[in-house]
């Protein structure tokens, strides 16, 4: 076998964002729908001080589920995500010099940087940017941040989130990601297909809706206690999770189909709250607070 | 001495749509610095390309020439301590001030000589100011908070004037003489001179010359596509792949659909305008020696099709009939409800406006392929997809044809629909949207228009003229009035070459209905070059004053045994001899009979009897010709006479 597995290509990625500074993290041990929504990203990025970090980011995206029957669409998908805060000058040229570490000729390729504005309106935040086309396939976003949390960013950070299933699948010229080798002998399939047919099944068919407001309403107050609190016992961390735990029910809702259009953006609005509460109290210096 | 100048300005990939408006920015204000300045010399290029942005001039002097001005200081009489303050303020002594009478008095005043600046140092100042002043609809920063902002981070800059480089900075790049190549292709290091700066650039991969990379990609059949990709590359090159003959089982508009928005690929069609089971790409390289680029974009658009596949097959097990239920769930407005809400309303509307059996079905239908997969994933083609599966679900052609033009004209060269039932079912849709939007107080406010209300409103008025249809904007309240009497004042004059004059004289008579008003319209323009045209324009506008001034809008008959025998009989008779007949036969005889009552008859008589009757014939004289237009709105060469 030749081409490299998936997990070759993580370790080859990390490795090289590791030399070039970055501390790499594990993945944040909640349900997340991106790997900007883990505070190694939507909390580091707020605030003057530099940072940079590189972490994989398994993503949730309950309506985005298709019983594993579809071979390019995941309920769960890898990221991985990589932030340079303050970006450097030559950001482009090392984001291409990565592509070049796993194995990706340019010199025999397309490389297309094509303007995609990214924006999450539940987490008051947006950036510049692409997506970057590698023979015609988006493979990375890439973007300035320019909000978080609804407060403009003292350092302008790139953040790049690689699509892993998709550039993977690309690298080992296979059609479906369950065909990709995760490790020697090992197909995606057997890691990951089971998890994609169940959480389908729970995801449309059987999260009990009732259930699942009362979960949101519970950890929304959670977080709003958290952030009252917050003037006593400095708790932020603790406050986003709950945070977290309200946007990922949100988007079970959603696949549940139980949100009318109408009621989606008060939900969203209720979400936001959250983040740009505890955005706010992440930039009050413990002292003040 | 005058030199060549060069400005590059160096970023990040900038979006394809900014940079034409951002290159002709960038040609005005250099223009506009030379004239400022008094620099001289020409612009002898601008150009543009994803990363760069770019102008050229010719004989700059090197040196500003030195100027002479005259100011003006505090008034004689406010004495010598005045004159040696001002002196001082001048940088010279009083005694070198002269003293100057203007309109107010005398004054002191001096004749200041500039010297003029190096060329260099100006454009040194100029340069960055003019470089952040080209605007972009949205910008960021990348140097931290409060720092400089652009579409993308400037990341070199080259500023030459002769050999010398201006000196200045951006947001800590410094100017100089380096520029840098393609990406992959390029050198990143490249010094430039005035002279060779193109040609350096070609040997390193960028084609600075837009028509050049145009005619790189060939227009492939689609103009607009080909110049969006020359905006997106340096060095475009195609290259032709095929996909599985199997996928043209798909609907034509759905693979042309994937191929050209999502993948911006060319599709190609045969002879007859048949699709073949090909497409080409645009590199941003020179060449793909492996296949592997050609291997990838098919890859790509395999699994494009494949989901569009699945999605019609999807869709096929849910008719457009049964989705009629699940619209109640698809927010058309929050404050207007849902889209089944919306197709009542536009079944209703189509009925009223006498749609048949087939308009009405395609109402009821025309809105449900909004829940369907393949427009949830492909939302330009919602419509089209409604009428395709009407087509495959056994629906009247007149239906599923209705259903698929519904939302035309999609801009305001686009067509209109091709069929009576499409026009009226279309409509319907855009005039409920409309007063449904209007009557809740969601009006257009300046550039903002989130429900495409303009458009709307256009496609109503192109419909109905254009379409020949029978329309009278039922339910119309106040603020729609004035909006629609903009749109169609606009689409009359703008899109249909009338004067501005003639479109408001003819809307001064109504515009309830649009085909009428398209032909009196015609009958004004067309009378308008004859001779006697103006002059009777004038004196309508005469006749108008008179009547206003008098305060008399009476409609009643003249009495003909208070007319005073000559011009006033004569215009009388005039107007007797030709009701009935149209304008255009009617002017040349009026013309001189007006003309000479103004000239003779006295209109304010000292009689009441006799000057009532004399406003009453002025005043029927007016109202006849004004079912056709308001002449008194058409501005004239001749010279109104007061009266």
């Amino acid at each position: 076998m030749s081409e490299p597995t998936f997990q070759d290509t993580v370790f080859q990625l990390k490795q090289y964002w590791a030399t070039r500074g970055c501390i790499i993290q594990e993945p944040y041990d909640l349900e997340v729908g991106a790997g900007t929504m883990a505070p190694e990203t939507f909390l580091r990025v707020l605030g003057p001080q530099p940072y940079r970090v590189a972490y994989v980011q398994p993503s949730r995206r309950p309506a985005d589920g298709r019983y594993g029957e579809n071979p390019n669409r995941l309920y769960k998908h890898q990221q991985l995500q990589v932030i340079l805060k303050p970006s450097p000058a030559d950001v482009m040229d090392q984001y291409l010099g990565s592509l070049a570490a796993i194995g990706i000729d340019l010199r025999k390729h397309d490389i297309k940087f094509e303007e995609d504005n990214w924006e999450a309106p539940t987490l008051g935040a947006w950036g510049i940017g692409w997506q970057v086309m590698l023979d015609g396939l988006e493979i990375t976003q890439f973007t300035y941040f320019q909000q978080c949390g609804g407060i403009d960013l003292d350092l302008v950070p790139a953040e790049l989130t690689y699509g892993l299933e998709r550039l993977v699948a690309f690298i080992q010229n296979v059609e479906s990601v369950y065909d990709i080798e995760w490790a020697p002998g090992v197909p995606y399939r057997d890691v990951r297909f089971e998890d994609e047919r169940q959480f389908s099944i729970y995801n449309f068919e059987l999260a009990d809706v009732p259930t699942l407001w009362t979960l949101f309403d519970l950890h929304e107050k959670e977080c709003q206690r958290l952030l009252t609190e917050f003037k006593k016992r400095h708790c932020v961390l603790p406050a986003y999770d709950q945070a977290l735990k309200c946007s990922h029910i949100f988007n079970l809702l959603d696949s549940r189909g139980a949100i009318s259009v109408t009621e989606r953006v008060g939900v969203i609005a209720r979400v936001r709250k959250l983040a740009l509460g505890v955005a706010e109290m992440w930039m009050t210096p413990e002292e003040a607070a | 001495m005058s030199l060549p100048f060069l400005l590059e300005i160096g970023t990040e990939e900038i979006p394809d749509w900014m940079i034409p408006s951002a290159a002709k920015q960038l040609d005005e204000l250099f223009q506009d610095l030379l004239d400022r300045t008094r620099l001289g010399g020409t612009i002898s290029s601008v150009d543009a390309t994803p990363r760069r942005l770019v102008v050229r001039a010719q004989g700059i002097s090197d040196r500003q020439p030195d100027s002479e001005e005259l100011v003006l200081g505090p008034p004689k009489s406010a004495g010598p301590g005045a004159a040696t303050g001002f002196a001082r303020k001048m940088g010279t002594t009083p005694d070198r001030l002269s003293t100057e009478s203007t309109p107010r008095g005398e004054y002191f005043a001096f004749k200041k000589h500039s010297k003029g600046q190096p060329a260099t140092e100006i454009l040194a100042t100029e340069l960055p100011q003019l470089i952040l002043k080209i605007y972009f609809p949205k910008t960021m920063y990348w140097n931290g908070k409060g720092s400089e902002r652009f579409i993308r981070p400037i990341r070199w800059l080259v500023a030459l004037l002769g050999d010398a480089i201006v000196p200045f900075s951006i947001a800590g790049v410094e100017a100089g003489s380096v520029t840098r190549g393609h990406r992959q292709l390029g050198s990143q290091h490249i010094p430039v001179t005035t002279e060779n700066y193109a040609e350096q650039l070609r040997s390193s991969f960028v084609e600075l010359n837009f028509d050049e990379r145009l005619l790189r990609i060939g227009s492939q059949g689609d103009l607009d596509l080909a110049r969006t990709l020359a905006y997106m590359t340096e060095w475009p090159t195609p290259i032709e792949g095929t996909f599985d003959a199997g996928f043209l089982t798909l609907p034509a508009e759905v693979l042309t659909t994937v191929m050209r928005h999502h993948q911006r690929y060319f599709s190609v069609k045969d002879a007859h305008g048949n699709l073949l089971p090909r497409f080409v790409a645009i590199m941003n390289t020179d060449s793909d020696p492996e296949g592997l680029v050609r291997r990838g974009n098919e890859r790509v658009l395999r699994a494009r099709f494949n989901d569009a596949r699945f999605f019609w097959e999807q869709d096929q097990k849910k008719p457009l009939e049964d989705r009629l239920e699940d619209l109640k769930h698809v927010t058309f407005q929050a404050r207007l409800g849902s889209f089944f809400q919306k197709t009542e309303r536009v079944v209703a509307l189509v009925k009223e406006l006498g749609g048949d059996q087939n308009s009405q079905r395609a109402a009821l239908l025309a809105k449900c392929d909004l829940t369907t997969d393949m427009v949830k994933e492909f939302t330009d083609l919602q419509g089209i997809v409604g009428g395709l599966y009407a087509r495959v679900q056994g629906e009247h052609k007149e239906v599923s044809q209705a259903i698929y033009d519904h939302y035309k004209p999609l801009s305001m060269e686009g067509e209109i629909p091709s069929t009576e039932t499409g026009r009226i079912v279309a409509l319907a849709d855009k005039w409920d949207t409309l007063v449904s939007c209007f009557n809740v107080g969601l009006l257009p406010t300046g550039s903002k228009d989130p429900l495409g209300l303009r458009r709307a409103a256009q496609g109503v008025v192109r419909i109905v003229v254009e379409g020949q249809v029978k329309f009278d904007f039922p339910g119309m309240n106040d603020a729609l009035r004035e909006f629609m009497r903009d749109r169609i004042e606009t689409y009359f004059r703008d899109h249909r070459g009338f004067a501005y004059d003639e479109v408001r004289a003819c809307m001064a008579a109504g515009w309830a209905d649009l085909v009428d008003l398209q032909s009196r319209l015609e009958r004004v323009q067309a009378i308008r070059p004859t001779p006697d045209f103006e002059p009777i324009a004038a004196s309508f506008k005469r006749i108008k004053n008179i009547l206003e001034q008098a305060k008399f809008s009476e409609r009643i008959a003249v009495l003909a045994n208070l007319l005073e025998p000559g011009p006033e009989q004569d215009l009388y008779q005039e107007i007797r001899r030709g009701e009935g007949q149209p304008l255009e036969s009617r002017i040349a005889a009026l013309r001189p009979k007006v003309d000479l009552f103004f000239d003779k008859v006295l209109v304010n008589a000292p009689d009441q009897a006799v000057r009532h009757n004399r406003l009453t014939l002025l005043l029927n004289l007016l109202n006849e010709f004004s079912e056709i237009a308001d002449f008194s709105e058409i501005v004239t060469q001749t010279n109104e006479p007061k009266n």
